[in-house]
């Protein structure tokens, strides 16, 4: 075989090789920074945020509308403190509310956005005053039970 | 040589047969690996053979990595679709590939298609005398033949591994996202933020770039060590064959026992 074909599909071979393997780190993995740039940050305090994880999806009416960035832990407030990234384009009221959600029963945690009624806009940095936090399962049954036993109680 | 019957004699034959191997084969990689500053000097030695080993084994690999991938989809979704979480389906596909399938069942096609060509073509140069005439030539056959091609699988076999991965999850995405309708956001979305690039994806290339080291070096000394007659270079392609596939799976064992261990 000629030298330089040989040359040529040794390059080729080494270049899908390593391409290879920048499409398993952009595409799949999660090398790729959160967003594309174009995009705003704010910030809401959650009591709990349960299962929720970075790079769970933001959305809106079901629509992703941007991504959680950054999950720290406010050790003034003793809350979660979750940064999200906003798609540019999307513009929410300053009396908007965010709550975590579930996708299905089982599914993984995403942060719910509900538009208030507000004629201002949040803009980047703004803190989501109104939040709800994650549904803990055994809390929901403690409840449960407590509020049995004081039906109980009553009809006694 | 003692004939190996069913005898204590044959037994301690065996042992001291197998360990004697075991030795020899130790010596003949610390002598490639010393004898590899001709591949350094001379790269064109290394680029012929990452021809061969690699370059070659790209087809069986690619379509062997898309089939893989497809019926991952196929399987995954079945099974998630009764727990109603058919989006996990890109992590599936995306963590059984990069993690365990990419590096493993490309070192298998690897050993199979190449590392036995490597065998039957240096047992074939032993038995004809050609290594013997590159001696008389004060041509050191080890830094000339063995250690190109023992870079060139070390070199291709990662590449291989990761192009194995990466046309599974295409195969994976063409059957759930394309044919079933698996929605297109939550399959990679999900995947992006289960698939870690250290934890999982350097792991993998760690991996197959440990399966390279071994299904070479065991295709190497099958081949130098081989009776120089017909019937000793087809047993010891069979070896290589049987050797390697066993050595991977032993690796890959301890490799995920060690790597995967905390998480």
């Amino acid at each position: 075989m000629q030298r330089s074909t040989l040359d040529l599909w040794v390059g080729l071979f080494v270049m899908a090789g390593i391409g290879a393997l920048l499409v398993l780190a952009m595409k799949v993995g999660n090398m790729s920074a959160g967003g594309n740039g174009a995009s705003y940050q704010l910030v809401a305090q959650f009591e709990n945020i349960g299962g929720l994880k970075p790079r769970a999806p933001v959305k809106s009416a079901g629509v992703v509308v941007g991504r959680v960035s950054a999950i720290q832990f406010d050790n003034e407030k003793f809350t979660a403190r979750v940064t999200l990234n906003i798609d540019q384009q999307y513009k929410f009221p300053k009396d908007s509310s965010a709550s975590i959600l579930t996708s299905g029963l089982l599914g993984e945690q995403y942060i719910g956005l509900e538009g208030g009624g507000d004629p201002a806009n949040l803009n980047t940095g703004d803190r989501i005053k109104q939040t709800q936090s994650a549904v803990v399962l055994e809390k929901l049954i403690g409840q449960f039970l407590y509020s049995k036993a004081a039906d109980g109680a009553d009809k006694k | 040589m003692i004939h190996k019957g069913l005898s204590i004699r044959g037994i301690g034959a065996r042992t001291i047969d197998s360990v004697l191997r075991l030795g020899y084969a130790a010596r003949f990689i610390a002598r490639t690996v010393m004898s590899s500053g001709t591949s350094l000097r001379r790269p064109r030695l290394v680029i012929r053979e990452l021809y061969f080993t690699g370059v070659l084994s790209l087809i069986i690999i690619l379509v062997s990595g898309l089939f893989v991938g497809m019926v991952l989809g196929f399987q995954g979704y079945h099974t998630l679709q009764t727990y109603g979480s058919e989006s996990a389906l890109g992590v599936l596909v995306a963590l059984s590939l990069v993690r365990e399938l990419g590096p493993v069942v490309s070192a298998l096609l690897f050993a199979s298609r190449a590392g036995s060509a490597m065998t039957a073509e240096i047992g074939l140069m032993k038995a004809t005398e050609q290594l013997s005439a590159m001696e008389m030539m004060a041509v050191d056959p080890i830094s000339r033949v063995v250690a190109p091609r023992f870079w060139a699988g070390v070199i291709a076999m990662p590449l291989l591994a990761a192009m194995f991965s990466a046309m599974g999850i295409f195969g994976g995405y063409l059957v759930g996202v394309v044919l079933i309708g698996v929605d297109e956001g939550s399959f990679w979305s999900q995947m992006q933020s289960a698939v870690d690039f250290r934890n999982d994806i350097m792991n993998g290339v760690i991996k197959s770039a440990v399966f390279g080291f071994a299904v070479t070096w065991i295709s190497l000394f099958e081949g130098y060590d081989a009776p120089p007659t017909a019937e000793g270079v087809s047993g010891a392609t069979t070896r290589t064959v049987v050797t390697s596939s066993l050595a991977i799976l032993a690796l890959d064992f301890l490799l995920t026992a060690f790597m995967f261990r905390g998480l």
